[in-house]
């Protein structure tokens, strides 16, 4: 079942699971020298706990790309980090690990893994593309290419973060609030989907439902 | 002062004989720097001369786009009295003009373009004596002070007189005074500028340290001074170098400059910039005795204005002695101008030189009929052919890229004796650009081929160019102010006993009121643009951290020091305050990166910068031109050629195979590779054009005013031409015409619907916000408003229920909570902000060709609003933005004068049909849709719907859910869609949320 928030959630698994976090993003940019506003980590938080509560999931996946770098984890501040340390004790929590956060979080509570498989499903980070899918893996769920779409409409243009799915392969948007999106046009999320796909734009309270042809035609 | 070392020699007027091989202008009227694609700019070594450009012109830039319907015949033949001159504005020349010498007096044709001007020198001195001036403001015409022999008997070899207000420029500089010199084009504005400096510098003989710098805002106006200064100087041998630094300048070229400075450097605001955030800046520019500024009025205004006052303020403090020279055309606010190029306390001296003969101005109207509604004119093409082949060489001016398109394509379509027509615009390939003006620039003297009889463009061509041959300007579409429009008709050059000719081809009847009122308006030389407003606390971040990447300061001497810059005379110590907290650490409520600030206060109290990394970093961000992502379009694969740049938000729209009108040639879309949108010619189908982000100037509130007089007026109809009088006569007969003060509002019914429309005359930013504003107050009043339309003369809205008390309606109380509530969701608000943003330094510049892969993780800068109006509202960079806005986007503060002015004045006519008068605004409806961003979701629903109808799919879903409390506020924060209070059908979907639609099968559930 796919939520308008950009989450995942599996009722019969009890597992809610959510993509590319980036916590720490902002602070990670300021390192940098781009002072941006430093309650990111905060607003992702504030987001995510309420969904938490309406879903009562026994498992939190977070899909890779949970921190922003690997300094993440330390940056975070202490009321942040305690937020996590009580979702943690009241479910499992699994931090699949991405290409930002490789290794896994230092000092907060969960089970790290490159992969999490269960039934059917496969949740890893990146999609595997076009190598083969592991024997009994009916499809893949995945984050790090932060889809969003573009639907042409009477009154001009509408953006918006997406899912992107087949039967055999999920993509989650970025639930992160400081993450940007690519547009599923983009022959990195396109090639992905090679016989068409079909996009979830995220609403106020619903989804809107877009084949990827259609998107790719109405581009124009 | 007899000069020391041998005479020099310059040209009369740099600016008539530096133009020959063209100037650059961008439609931002700004060459950035760094621009790609700008060729290196002359050094001292290059020889490029006049009319050397070898390409042809006309060769890849006029020929003819095929489009479907393939040529067609000129619809000669009807309607010929369509080109009927409406009025004609004709001042006498000033008297005591200083005519020149016998020797100069040859063909005018016969004569280079550039010289021919110059050598007319019909112009005279008037040292005005400014009403407020204070200081060494105030001076007496210049009586017997003579060049010096040598420059004397220059000018006389050449068979030219200095022209008084050269010698005016140069008494009043030499008296140790700043100056501000307003001239027409082609006035020897330059000349009067480098005077001072050349005078000294032959007088004094002295070498090896940077006496003047002069700063243009467009890199290539820089590089053509240089080339022109160069041949005298080179002549003369006087071992003077003058030299240019822009962002071409290549490394090498810019050390040598350190090591050894030019006498004169031309240079850009951003390049000076730079080398003031430099630590030998302090050096380098110690000995600076001029400081000449040119276009000034193309500065003053905006940001990159406001960067360069800054520049100029620390300059004060490096070079105390240096004296400034501003140039600038004829301007409504000289005093502005005065303090910009002097300092708010001792404005420069202003010392104008008389206007030109006035133009000859008049309206042409297209053949068929007038068009109720659309800005392209593409109707009046073959009355625009009819006077281009009439005249020897034409500018046609456009208001927008695409019309520029839409335009050369239509006349083309017409153009039988194929008349070498080339378009020129800010986004074609500079290359391009170049041949097209080296073409312009030779004028009547081409031959065959070579020879351009007509160029379409943008504001492109707005600034730096001086042609001799371009004998008529025709404006299509609306002038949208005074100014403007005579800055335009100033680039036909003229001969010295004949008005230059330009005539105002609108594209609609409104078009027609306001052509009629512009022509009233430059009669009346009523100017009109902006009053400048206060800096940008974004652009005062920016400088402050370069700054600090030039030397240690202290906060109380910085202060000081920008408040030299007039754009900031008036800044207030909390938000220097906070725009340096901004700078060192981000300025959040609570210090959250001590450790990443980017300056520290060392323990004697100066500021200092953290490394030279975050020097470097500063320097890399420096300027205040923010770009859309622009990708290159090349044809012919990967060995082709570039014909220019479209906006990557466009460029993403298009599939392969799909049609598009670019650079004057029909072109298909082959593929997106890396950063090149690669093209070939033709494709099916009807081309789509190319829009660009923020090309429409609003309606100038002077020039409002007119046509608001001009319409009430039944007596000054007379010079309407017939179809726009019956238009009016109707409308007196079947509604109301406003009085000038009055706010004519009509109500009347139509397809079900009720609709509103309010003449007001003020832009269309200003009624967008209005439309915004009115439709949550109709909500609140259950009129159920359900989509409005603004143009720069009307608002249109439209409900489903009847409005209620019109005048209630617009109380000018909507500009209190309503405001706030709309401003804070406001996209306008948002672009606002990304400006700001990048400008202050607290995103990176997006920069052009950057892949979609990286974007996705650099921070999109709405995001970064949200953050910070939840956390902290009143930031620094918030303030900026609003304070931005409200002049800018949203126009509040127009909207604000018009509310009050109009209270009690508002007439409303309800009536039982749509009236003569809504007609346009009514022919917009659809094609002008401005979005409410609460209507994003409806709109997604509805083409989803829209979608699944067309395939004969069933509704996505049936299947529903109950939402879980809080769930839909939430969510509407993160899409950013304002609440659905208004709505009840919002209210009613907030209660239900729909599971994954078919599609979603095979997932788990």
């Amino acid at each position: 079942m796919l939520d308008p928030s950009g989450i995942l959630f599996w009722p019969e698994a009890g597992l809610m699971a959510v993509a590319d976090l980036h916590l720490e993003k902002g602070s990670a940019a300021a390192k940098r020298g781009g002072l941006v506003p430093p309650w990111d980590s905060r607003l992702t938080l504030d987001r995510l706990l309420p969904r938490i509560r309406a879903f009562q999931p026994k498992t939190l996946v977070a899909l890779g790309d949970s921190f922003h770098d690997r300094g993440g984890p330390a940056r975070l501040p202490a009321a942040e980090a305690d937020r996590l340390r009580r979702i943690a004790a009241q479910m499992r929590l699994i931090w699949v690990l991405g290409n930002h956060d490789p290794v896994p979080p230092e000092g907060l509570p969960g089970e790290a893994m490159q992969e999490l498989h269960m039934g059917p499903l496969s949740f890893r980070h990146e999609s595997r593309g076009r190598t083969p899918p592991r024997s009994g893996e009916a499809a893949e769920i995945c984050g790090h290419h932060h889809p969003k779409a573009r639907i042409a409409t009477r009154g001009g243009t509408v953006s918006r973060p997406c899912f992107i799915g087949t039967e055999q392969r999920l993509i989650l948007p970025a639930f992160g609030c400081y993450t940007g999106g690519l547009d599923v046009l983009h022959p990195a999320i396109a090639a992905l989907f090679p016989r068409g796909g079909r996009a979830f734009l995220l609403g106020a309270d619903r989804l809107f439902s877009f084949a990827l042809a259609e998107i790719r035609r109405q581009a124009a | 002062m007899p000069p020391r070392r041998s005479a020099q020699t310059v040209p009369p007027s740099l600016d008539a004989a530096a133009r020959t091989e063209g100037t650059i202008g961008t439609d931002a009227a700004a060459a950035p720097e760094d621009r790609p694609g700008e060729p290196p700019e002359a050094a001292a070594s290059v020889a490029a001369s006049a009319g050397s450009a070898d390409s042809i012109g006309t060769n890849d830039a006029a020929r003819p786009t095929r489009i479907p319907g393939g040529k067609r015949k000129s619809p000669a033949g009807k309607g010929a009295a369509a080109d009927r001159p409406r009025a004609r504005v004709t001042h006498k020349a000033e008297p005591g003009s200083i005519e020149a010498t016998p020797s100069s007096r040859r063909t005018p044709v016969s004569r280079p373009a550039s010289k021919d001007r110059a050598a007319s020198g019909k112009t005279k001195a008037v040292p005005r004596k400014p009403e407020n001036a204070a200081g060494t403001g105030d001076r007496a015409p210049p009586s017997g002070v003579l060049l010096p022999p040598r420059f004397a008997s220059w000018f006389a070899g050449r068979g030219w007189r200095p022209r008084p207000h050269q010698l005016s420029v140069l008494e009043t500089a030499q008296s140790g005074a700043d100056v501000l010199l307003v001239a027409p084009t082609g006035g020897g504005k330059t000349l009067a500028g480098f005077l001072p400096s050349l005078v000294e510098l032959a007088e004094t003989g002295e070498r090896g340290r940077l006496h003047t710098l002069y700063v243009s805002p467009l890199k290539a106006l820089a590089t053509d001074i240089a080339r022109n200064l160069l041949d005298p100087v080179g002549e003369m041998a006087l071992g003077l170098r003058v030299e240019t630094r822009t962002g071409d300048t290549p490394a090498d070229r810019r050390a040598r400059q350190r090591a050894h400075p030019p006498e004169i450097l031309l240079t850009t605001p951003e390049s000076l910039l730079l080398l003031l955030s430099r630590p030998d800046a302090a050096e380098a520019f110690a000995g600076l005795s001029r400081i000449v500024i040119d276009e000034v009025h193309a500065l003053a205004g905006i940001k990159r204005g406001d960067q360069l006052s800054l520049c100029l303020a620390r300059l004060r403090l490096l070079a105390p002695e240096a004296r400034r020279i501003g140039l600038s055309a004829t301007v409504a606010w000289p005093d502005s101008l005065r303090a910009f190029v002097g300092t708010p306390e001792q404005p420069a001296t202003l010392i104008e030189a008389p206007r030109g003969t006035p133009p000859a101005l008049s309206m042409m109207l297209p053949e068929a009929h007038v068009p109720w509604s659309g800005r392209m004119g593409l109707a009046g093409a073959s009355v625009i052919l009819r006077r281009i082949e009439q005249a020897d060489t034409t500018i046609v001016f456009v208001n927008t890229r695409a019309q520029s398109e839409l335009l050369f394509a239509a006349l083309w379509r017409i153009n039988e004796n194929t008349l070498p027509i080339a378009l020129h615009h800010g986004s074609l390939d500079i290359e391009q650009r170049r041949r097209v003006e080296a073409a312009m620039a030779r004028g009547t003297r081409g031959e065959g081929r070579d020879r351009l009889r007509a160029v379409i463009a943008t504001s492109s061509l707005d600034l730096g160019i001086d042609w001799g041959g371009v004998d008529q300007v025709i404006q299509v579409g609306a002038p949208k102010g005074v100014s403007r429009l005579l800055q335009r008709i100033g680039r036909a050059n003229h001969r010295m006993d004949e008005a230059s000719n330009a005539v105002l081809v609108p594209a609609n009847r409104f078009e027609v009121l306001e052509c009629q009122a512009a022509i009233a308006g430059v009669e009346a030389m009523e100017l009109d643009g902006e009053h400048p407003r206060p800096g940008g606390l974004d652009v005062l971040a920016q400088h402050i951290l370069l700054m600090a990447a030039s030397a240690p300061f202290t906060a109380d001497a910085l202060f000081d020091e920008v408040r030299l810059a007039a754009p900031y005379a008036a800044l207030s110590r909390r938000d220097f305050d906070d725009t340096l907290g901004f700078v060192e650490d981000g300025g959040y409520a609570l210090h959250a990166y001590e450790r990443y600030r980017k300056l520290f206060r060392d323990s004697a109290g100066l500021i200092q910068i953290r490394g030279e990394r975050v020097a470097r970093q500063a320097r890399m961000n420096a300027g205040t031109i923010v770009e859309a992502p622009v990708l290159k379009v090349r044809m012919g694969g990967p060995r082709g050629f570039t014909l220019g740049e479209i906006e990557e938000s466009f460029a993403n729209a298009l599939r392969p195979g799909d049609a598009f009108l670019f650079a004057g040639r029909k072109l298909c879309f082959q593929r997106l590779r890396e950063t090149v949108v690669e093209v070939s010619e033709g494709g099916p189908g009807d081309p789509v054009v190319p829009t660009y982000a923020g090309s429409k100037y609003p309606l100038t509130s002077g020039l409002a005013a007119r046509v608001r007089r001009m319409l009430h007026d039944p007596s000054a109809w007379s010079a309407y031409p017939e179809p726009v009088r019956e238009w009016l006569e109707l409308q007196r007969e079947r509604s109301l015409l406003p009085g000038p003060d009055d706010l004519l509002v009509e109500v009347f019914p139509r397809h079900g619907r009720f609709f509103l429309v309010a003449y007001c005359f003020e832009g269309r930013n200003a009624h967008q916000t209005l439309g915004m504003l009115l439709t949550r107050r109709l909500s609140r009043d259950g009129a159920a408003p359900l989509g409005f339309v603004a143009t720069d003369y009307a608002l249109a809205l439209w409900c489903a229920n009847p409005p209620g008390d019109i005048p209630l309606l617009f109380a000018p109380d909507m500009l209190g909570d309503d405001l706030e509530d709309w401003m804070a969701e406001s996209s306008m608000l948002r672009r606002t902000f990304r400006n700001v943003a990048v400008i202050a330094g607290l995103i990176e510049r997006q920069h052009p060709g950057q892949t979609g892969t990286r974007r996705q993780v650099t921070i999109n800068s709405d995001l970064i609003y949200d953050v910070l109006r939840r956390h902290q509202p009143d930031h620094v960079l918030l303030r900026a933005t609003r304070a931005e806005a409200s002049g800018g986007l949203t126009d509040v503060d127009r909207l604000a004068d018009m509310l009050v002015r109009v209270q009690d004045h508002i007439r409303v006519a309800r009536l039982s049909r749509v009236s003569p008068l809504a007609i346009p605004v009514m022919l917009d409806i659809g094609r002008e849709f401005v979005r409410n961003e609460a209507d994003e979701d409806a709109l997604l629903a509805e083409t989803e719907a829209l979608l699944a109808e067309a395939k004969g799919e069933a509704e996505p879903s049936t299947e529903e859910l109950v939402l879980a409390p809080g769930h839909a506020q939430e969510l509407r924060r993160l899409t950013r869609t304002p609440g659905g209070r208004e709505r009840g059908r919002d209210r009613a979907r907030e209660r239900r949320r729909r599971t994954i639609p078919g599609g979603g099968r095979g997932l788990p559930a």
